[in-house]
């Protein structure tokens, strides 16, 4: 599912409608930590493939997968296998 | 119907539609039961053919703030899929699904007293426009200061509402093929003298968003971490093509 080589490739801002479908929370303010690298940084600032079936979001230190998300009919699939972990928000969490 | 943080799709009816320059149009579209948005946000706009092809695309609210209403600006791309429909074909009454209003990240609170600098390039200014507009708005006061990268005079999209002039507001145009007649620099990139005013420095602490394309925004944020902006007070959002 990787999408057109012409197509330059987003961030996690691009990707909130699709795991907002998965998550009852704000996914672009959650911290996703890098199973490979150990970066660990907001959802927003990671990179984003974003295609007709889903959305891969990579690690933006080193290009590792952290999420991969398909839609489908029977509800939104999400892979968290390359992250670590991923924290939800608080409520009143601000960027920084 | 999913319970997740976006509540799902909603059905739209396209009920304005207005053009902005030659190639981008502002929508206008009734929506029963979307909260109201905050600037900076986006919504997933969903669009189904006769025989159930679906296409969604992004796209940024250019006003924000009150609920079962969304405006949004499309420009188009010509070999895009979705684009080409808002800007010449859909008309009021029109239908389409829409889920939202999306994101937390890129987004300014009224409340922040800034100062906020905001980059665009291209259509990139829309949610940086919803921006500008909740300050007018408001009560606020934080200074802002806008930078706006366009090709040329035409494709400015709301050039007029953005030059208006608002005391603690400043814009900055940045033409990158063509100048307006008369402008006093040839047509050139945003460079670092266009990003670092007097208020607006690393040193003054600046909530910076930047929007436009890929290039454009990767390109923005290395000049403004250049300047000694901390990586993580410069909040980018890329959009792609279709």
């Amino acid at each position: 599912m990787d999408r057109p080589a012409h197509d330059a490739p987003l961030d996690g801002n691009a990707v909130a409608g699709l795991l907002g479908e998965a998550f009852a929370f704000e996914t672009t303010l959650a911290l996703v930590r890098c199973a490979t690298c150990g970066r660990t940084d907001v959802v927003a600032r990671a990179r984003a493939h974003v295609s007709a079936m889903g959305a891969i979001v990579r690690c933006d230190g080193c290009d590792a997968v952290l999420l991969v998300v398909v839609e489908r009919p029977d509800g939104t699939l999400v892979s968290t296998r390359g992250a670590a972990w991923l924290r939800a928000p608080r409520p009143a969490d601000r960027p920084y | 119907m999913t319970a997740g943080a976006t509540g799902g799709w909603h059905v739209a009816t396209v009920v304005g539609a207005r053009p902005l320059t030659r190639s981008a149009r502002e929508l206008t579209l009734s929506v029963p039961g979307l909260e109201a948005s905050s600037p900076g946000q986006h919504l997933d706009v969903r669009l189904t053919a006769p025989d159930g092809y679906q296409a969604t695309r992004a796209y940024s609210l250019a006003a924000t703030g009150q609920a079962e209403r969304a405006d949004l600006v499309v420009d188009r791309v010509p070999d895009g899929e979705v684009s080409p429909y808002l800007v010449d074909v859909a008309r009021p009454g029109d239908l389409m699904e829409v889920r939202g209003p999306l994101g937390g990240y890129f987004v300014w609170r009224p409340g922040d007293p800034g100062p906020v600098l905001l980059v665009a390039g291209g259509s990139g200014v829309v949610p940086l426009l919803a921006m500008l507009r909740a300050r007018r708005a408001s009560s606020s006061r934080a200074p802002f200061r806008l930078v706006c990268s366009v090709r040329g005079p035409a494709d400015a999209i709301g050039r007029e509402e953005i030059d208006e002039p608002t005391p603690g507001v400043e814009v900055h145009w940045v033409f990158s093929r063509e100048s307006p007649p008369g402008w006093p620099t040839r047509p050139r990139r945003v460079a670092d003298d266009d990003l670092a005013a007097p208020g607006f420095t690393a040193a003054d602490g600046p909530d910076v968003f930047v929007c436009g394309p890929t290039g454009f925004v990767e390109a923005a944020a290395a000049l403004l971490t250049g300047l000694g902006h901390a990586p993580d007070r410069v909040r980018t959002e890329r959009f792609g093509g279709a």
